[in-house]
């Protein structure tokens, strides 16, 4: 009884708190997506022919867990089947964050562009049974800056 | 020491190649830490201590394949790139390698 009372309270807990975490970011990372838009991180491979840079290796990366009511509903997810939201939201959220604090490294460096975006995510709870999800993402790229001749 | 990952530098030409340099490092963090990460798993979010953790790892590993490439003679390294793995509960491990090059007119 003591124990479905406990993870009731946690989920619930989970579910207002994380929501509201969530929330706070997504808004978080829109307002800084739209001061680093002039800042364009690509995939590509080349630069642009013809200009000269100066090429430094920028890095951002961001470790986060997901909240208990997540994770319960991931699991209950996990016997039908399907879409897990919760998880997309997770990594999705990672992944903006680890750009942005890429390009916000590049920004100091005053670059014009980031490119070959590489991008790297890991499990780092893996091995621990009793362990709620926890992911790294890793993104890296070469910011380049113009040399004015 | 010019770090990129991409296969060149603009404007420089690659006059040597060295081969292949390394760094790896394996990191843990403190017992407190995993405590507080316990506290934020339950209502997710950012684990700041993780993500410092594992930067500084990362700046690690980049500093033994800095050291490895300097000792060959070389002034540049291309091509980076960097992997991670969990090795075991709570430890990762991080691998960072490029191409040891020497280039013509590096400021």
């Amino acid at each position: 009884m003591d124990q479905i009372i406990i993870t009731l309270v946690l989920i619930s807990l989970g579910y207002f708190f994380g929501r509201h975490a969530e929330k706070k970011h997504y808004r978080h990372i829109i307002e800084r997506e739209e001061l680093m838009n002039a800042l364009p991180a690509m995939a590509s491979r080349f630069p642009p022919v013809g200009e000269k840079f100066e090429q430094t290796l920028v890095s951002g990366n961001v470790v986060i867990a997901n909240d208990y009511f997540k994770t319960f509903a991931a699991g209950l997810r996990n016997l039908f089947g399907g879409k897990v939201s919760s998880y997309e939201t997770l990594l999705d959220r990672a992944r903006r964050e680890a750009v942005l604090r890429m390009k916000e490294e590049a920004q100091a460096l005053q670059a014009d562009y980031v490119f070959n975006v590489k991008y790297e995510t890991t499990s780092i709870s893996k091995g621990k049974n009793n362990r709620l999800p926890m992911i790294e993402v890793f993104a890296y790229g070469t910011a380049l800056k113009k040399i004015t001749p | 020491m010019l770090i990129s990952n991409m296969e060149f530098m603009t404007g420089k030409k690659v006059l040597k190649h060295l081969g292949l340099v390394q760094g790896s490092s394996v990191r843990a963090k403190h017992a407190g830490k995993d405590i507080m990460a316990g506290f934020k798993n339950m209502f997710g979010g950012e684990l700041k201590a993780y993500t410092e953790l594992l930067h500084e790892s990362r700046e690690e590993a980049t500093e033994r394949m800095v050291q490895q490439a300097e000792a060959a003679g070389a002034n540049a390294i291309l091509n980076v790139r960097y992997s991670t793995s969990s090795i075991a509960a709570g430890a990762a491990e991080i691998y960072v390698y490029g191409t040891a090059v020497v280039l013509d007119n590096p400021e």
